[in-house]
């Protein structure tokens, strides 16, 4: 039976205070990280699937009801919104890529402009809730739009509030982990050669977007 | 690997109990043992609660009128008997205890990859469990634990802490479903190849996968049901064109996997045991293995069984019930492969042999039967009865409580050093195994009699068998008392166990019991297959059946 | 041997068309379940003794699985469950097509009863009456929350949805009453919330219908509160309330005289009082006879019956009457109490 001195591999990483005990190499590590990750991002697919089965039903149910609704959004500011958060995509991106480089103020810099954008995607739909808002197109029984007076258009509603707003509930916390990210980034614990934090913390950034890019023609194009 | 222990067993002056103490080392400890050992004293404490709801649930059918309680009351009484149990006991049960506590040692790692996660899903569960038992005392829920819309979103009861409870208590499973797959992936000891991974493993991975994919879905449910109740959504409100079958697709897309995230890591166990004190190397590994995945891939498309008579389609009706028979043949292929592998054993007929009887019994008999209520005619009679209340009883009690008690007598050694006493172990296990049979062999009768399930009062036709139920579980609640008593007597006075008294194979017994903080102290290189009887260089015949 | 299975599986009669497929193959399954289940239970238990330790620490062969065992395994159980699902399918796509000429009933289950309702005749809470061997069809819709309309008789389910309608249907086989029950959870009351389907013969459905339009409309079957009392059908609730009243004490329902009048065939007799006037036993009547019954007393009886006014409440006196009502044999007419007809109860 070969073996390996516990102490002696201890003693080995004990300079690399990012990793933990209990994985022999940093490599190791980050590919334990980046799956728990992975299937991290896919418990959130899952929990955006039951909506999107909600969608589909009552979509089919209430064909042109839905279709009628779906008019009333202003397409305008949501292609703002798409682009809007495409670009923050691209940002967050390069930003992975500057760390990468170990360019920690350029990385920074551009998590900065990909948290800018992200208050931008929310004060736009800020106003779109606000329209709704005062159009009384409101989810269930706050329903009292006056332009579609189909019973059922209140559940497009329910349906929009619901996924549009579990999608801002998730910039936010994407949001937040970037500014947090950001920050440590500029006390410089992230470098060229530990940079896995930023690439998971854009992952996640990726799949609001990604979120976003089945929402918007759900909700605002067919 | 460690050979027996001739020599007089030892106690490791130092191991994972002892080597920090005080209850804050405890409450901090990122130590996946601890974890476990604090899961196990939880999820006890619920299977004693959720176990005094069902006595009390018996005891109040011993008469068809009103016996102890009221009609509310009762109501009350089943949705906690589910709730507790099944999300607080089931769901963690054996990945929860024994996954977190052998699952690293299995795979010769140290810790389970984020441990510091791990920590925080138990905390999660004990946060969800508090608000859900908040929630059912201030105020009771009365909608049963399935929450069926629009009941759950108009009933004048508390529905809302309990809701939170059990979304909270699936991040926990998450957490822990993700922790398990990647150490798995990424922990494993050299030379563990994937097909020298032990079959617990194997199952706890399968059962992992469920827990990540499935149950981000009924923490979305949950939570819509908590917005339709506070927010008059109307998602799930036929008045307002909601659908409430649609409710029923989203709860069953998760429930019905979460029947193999509670029965998968029971098979795992099985697999384990039946190895160890058969002698025998476990007979078709890789079957078993790839049924575990095959369970958990085709468990995901079945959950339309559930829904048979809820004015689902014909043509789904027909999809989801032969897809539902692929989990039969799953199933049986490990059944025949446990018996196999006794064959030409040498079998130690210990305490947990017994329940690993009573096992294959109920798991066949429950398992068939559950092929019996999927077959779409039968169920139309049986949907909602007491046959289907029996027939998941099979399994979970049944099958699922006999594979915990299984893994906790096997590693009970392994976690606490000592060992408990194997005549009242057998006393215990004849009892429950007995008593199980009692109770719910009449519950089948009572559904072919075509009594109703979640039923307060019932016409008087059914009296017998109520009656046979419960005197049946009073067996089963007496053989779970000399359990308890037994093991806290062995908890203390315990004759001191040694490394590995039951000379097993398995590369949890290879580190001293109660296991050293740090698992191993020589990290362990795997250079046979597991669940290998044979010794180095040992030549034994070969039997090919 | 079909008797012997249903009784041994404690099955009810098998009071549909369709009742019979279904226990056929759940002989079957339920008889393979057995076999192979116990099979296994005590091989592995024969397992234990034959190839007990020995030794300790006795080394075993290897044993491995060819390829032949592993087709077995995996392809016995495929076959059979496929077989029952084949089957079952089968009986399920028959069951779940009404052939064209169906009576249609309505039926609308809220907390906690059930309303029928005949598209063009009377409504009724609690008891559908329905002709024996004529497919009937229900259209089904709930009030409130979902419902399970179940008739274990029968061997039929259907849930009963909020906002759309729902069907099943049957074709009973032979008169006589069967349990309606709710099968989804639906609240505080849901074991109460039992119903009850009166299956006549043909022509005496027939005429109840006929009875129905002509307008006699107070002779509905009526039934339940909502209130907690409410023991599913009114006909068993009225036998309860007898039992727990003693009503049996002074009068049979076996058309034996006894210290009061027989019930059976009670309703509507005409019967002779001790004044010398007739009087027909309807409702009124019977009701009256509860909370003042030495008002009109039945020639040949002694007036010793003590009221029951403050004793039953008014559905409870409803019951009883319901409960007497039911107790009606196809042949009465005028038959007065004295010559009591001898004809045994039908009961389950």
């Amino acid at each position: 039976m070969s073996s390996s001195d516990a102490h002696a591999a201890a003693g080995q990483h004990a300079h690399n205070p990012n990793l933990a005990h209990h994985f022999e190499t940093i490599e190791k590590q980050d590919h334990a990280v980046r799956l728990g990750m992975w299937l991290f991002l896919g418990t959130e697919v899952l929990l955006f699937a039951g909506l999107f089965l909600g969608y589909t039903v009552y979509r089919h149910f209430y064909h042109h009801v839905f279709h009628e609704c779906s008019r009333t959004l202003d397409l305008s500011l949501g292609t703002l919104n798409t682009i809007v958060l495409i670009t923050s995509s691209f940002t967050v991106a390069l930003g992975f890529h500057a760390i990468k480089q170990g360019k920690n103020k350029t990385c920074a810099a551009l998590l900065a402009v990909t948290i800018v954008f992200a208050l931008t995607f929310l004060a736009v739909k800020g106003v779109e809730y606000h329209h709704k808002f005062q159009e009384g197109a409101l989810p269930g029984k706050w329903y009292h739009f006056a332009e579609i007076p189909d019973m059922h258009a209140n559940l497009f509603y329910t349906v929009y509030f619901l996924t549009t707003g579990l999608h801002a509930f998730h910039v936010i916390v994407g949001m937040s982990i970037l500014a947090w990210l950001m920050v440590r980034v500029i006390k410089g614990r992230y470098s060229a050669s530990y940079y896995v934090p930023v690439e998971l913390g854009g992952l996640y950034w990726h799949l609001v977007d990604l979120v976003w890019i089945f929402l918007f023609p759900l909700l605002y194009l067919i | 690997m460690s050979q027996s222990n001739d020599a007089e067993p030892v106690y490791p002056a130092v191991n994972y109990l002892n080597a920090d103490r005080g209850v804050w080392s405890w409450l901090t400890t990122v130590d996946h043992k601890r974890i476990g050992i604090m899961y196990l004293v939880s999820v006890l404490l619920a299977f004693l609660l959720g176990g005094i709801f069902a006595m009390l649930i018996r005891i109040e059918h011993l008469t068809p009128d009103p016996t102890i309680m009221s009609a509310n009351t009762y109501n009350r009484m089943f949705t906690l008997h589910g709730v507790v149990m099944i999300f607080m006991f089931m769901i963690p049960a054996i990945p929860g205890v024994f996954g977190n506590f052998c699952l690293p040692l299995m795979l010769g790692a140290k810790d389970v990859a984020f441990p510091r996660l791990n920590l925080l899903s138990l905390y999660l569960y004990w946060s969800g469990a508090a608000l859900a038992l908040w929630g059912m005392i201030s105020g009771g829920t009365d909608t049963g634990w399935t929450f069926y819309a629009p009941y759950s979103t108009t009933t004048p009861m508390t529905v809302f802490p309990v809701l939170l409870g059990v979304f909270v208590m699936g991040f926990s499973s998450i957490a822990t479903g993700l922790n398990f797959i990647v150490t798995t992936h990424t922990l494993r000891a050299p030379g563990m190849t994937w097909m020298r991974v032990p079959l617990f493993v194997w199952a706890i991975y399968a059962t992992s996968i469920i827990q990540v994919l499935a149950t981000p879905v009924i923490g979305l449910t949950v939570l819509l049901v908590g917005i339709e109740r506070i927010g008059g959504f109307g998602l799930f409100d036929a008045t307002r064109g909601g659908d409430p079958v649609l409710f029923q697709h989203m709860f069953w897309f998760y429930s019905h996997p979460a029947v193999y995230i509670m029965v998968l890591p029971a098979m795992g166990v099985m697999s384990e045991i039946v190895g160890a004190f058969a002698r025998k190397n476990v007979f078709g590994y890789k079957m078993i293995a790839y049924s575990s995945l095959g369970i958990a891939f085709v468990g995901f498309f079945a959950w339309g069984h559930h829904m048979f008579v809820s004015g689902q389609s014909v043509l789904d009706n027909g999809a989801f019930a032969s897809i539902s028979m692929l989990v039969g043949v799953f199933t049986a292929i490990k059944v025949f492969n446990w018996v196999a592998t006794l064959y030409k054993g040498s079998i130690s007929v210990k305490t947990p042999m017994v329940y690993a009887c009573g096992f294959l019994f109920f798991l066949v008999f429950g398992g068939m039967t559950g092929i019996a209520v999927a077959t779409v005619s039968l169920d139309v009679h049986w949907h909602d009865t007491y046959f289907v209340v029996a027939h998941f009883h099979f399994i979970m009690v049944g099958a699922v409580i006999m594979s915990f008690l299984m893994a906790l007598h096997y590693w009970f050694p392994k976690m606490f050093g000592r060992m408990y006493n194997e005549g009242w172990g057998m006393v215990a296990a004849s009892f429950i195994v007995l008593g199980f049979n009692a109770t719910f062999i009449p519950q089948f009768l009572l559904g072919n009699a075509g009594m109703p399930r979640r039923y307060y009062m019932y016409p008087e036709r059914f009296t017998a068998l109520n009656v046979a139920s419960t005197a049946g579980s009073s067996l089963l609640a007496f053989g779970f008392l000399i359990i308890v008593v037994y093991m806290s007597y062995a908890l203390v006075r315990g004759p001191i166990a040694g490394s590995n008294p039951w000379d097993s194979r398995g590369y949890e017994w290879d580190t001293p019991s109660p296991p050293p903080k740090h698992n191993f102290d020589v990290t362990p290189v795997i250079t046979v297959d597991p669940h290998s009887y044979q010794n180095p260089g040992e030549e034994v015949e070969h039997v090919i059946v | 041997m079909n008797d012997l299975m249903r009784r041994l599986l404690f099955l009810p009669v098998q009071a549909s068309t369709f009742a019979k497929p279904v226990d056929y193959l759940h002989y079957f399954v339920i008889t393979v379940t057995m076999l192979v289940s116990v099979g296994v239970g005590i091989t592995a238990f024969a397992f234990f003794f034959k190839f007990r330790e020995r030794k300790a620490r006795q080394s075993t062969p290897l044993v491995i699985p060819s390829v032949k065992f592993e087709v077995v395994i995996i392809g016995v159980p495929l076959f059979f469950f496929f077989l029952w699902f084949v089957q079952g399918y089968k009986d399920y796509i028959w069951y779940t097509s009404p052939p064209a000429n169906t009576m249609d009933v309505y039926v609308m289950a809220k907390k906690w009863m059930w309303k029928f309702a005949y598209p063009d005749g009377p409504n009724a809470i609690g008891t559908l009456h329905v002709p024996a061997n004529r497919p009937v069809r229900l259209l089904m819709t709930s009030r409130d929350v979902i419902h399970s309309f179940y008739v274990p008789d029968f061997r039929i389910k259907q849930d009963v949805l909020p906002g759309r309608y729902t069907e099943t249907w049957f074709e009973a086989v032979k008169p006589g009453r069967y349990q309606v029950l709710c099968a989804e959870y639906c609240g505080t009351w849901h074991s109460q919330m039992w119903g009850e389907i009166v299956v006549m013969s043909g022509p005496d459905f027939d005429n109840w219908m006929a009875d129905q339009k002509n307008g006699l409309a107070e002779r509905v079957d009526t039934g339940g509160d909502d209130g907690g009392n409410f023991r599913g059908s009114l006909v068993d609730y009225g036998r309860r309330i007898a039992t727990s009243q003693g009503c049996f004490k002074c009068h049979t329902i076996d058309g034996q005289p006894h210290i009061g009048p027989t019930w059976l065939d009670l309703y509507k007799r005409k019967e002779t009082l001790e004044s010398g006037e007739t009087v027909i036993a309807d409702e009124g009547y019977l009701t009256e006879s509860m909370i003042d019954p030495r008002a009109k007393v039945v020639k040949g009886f002694k007036p010793v019956m003590p009221t029951f006014k403050g004793r039953l409440a008014a559905p409870e006196a409803a019951a009883l009457v319901e409960f007497i009502k039911s107790l009606r044999t196809a042949n009465l007419e005028n038959a007065p109490s004295k010559e009591p007809v001898y004809e045994p109860v039908q009961r389950r």
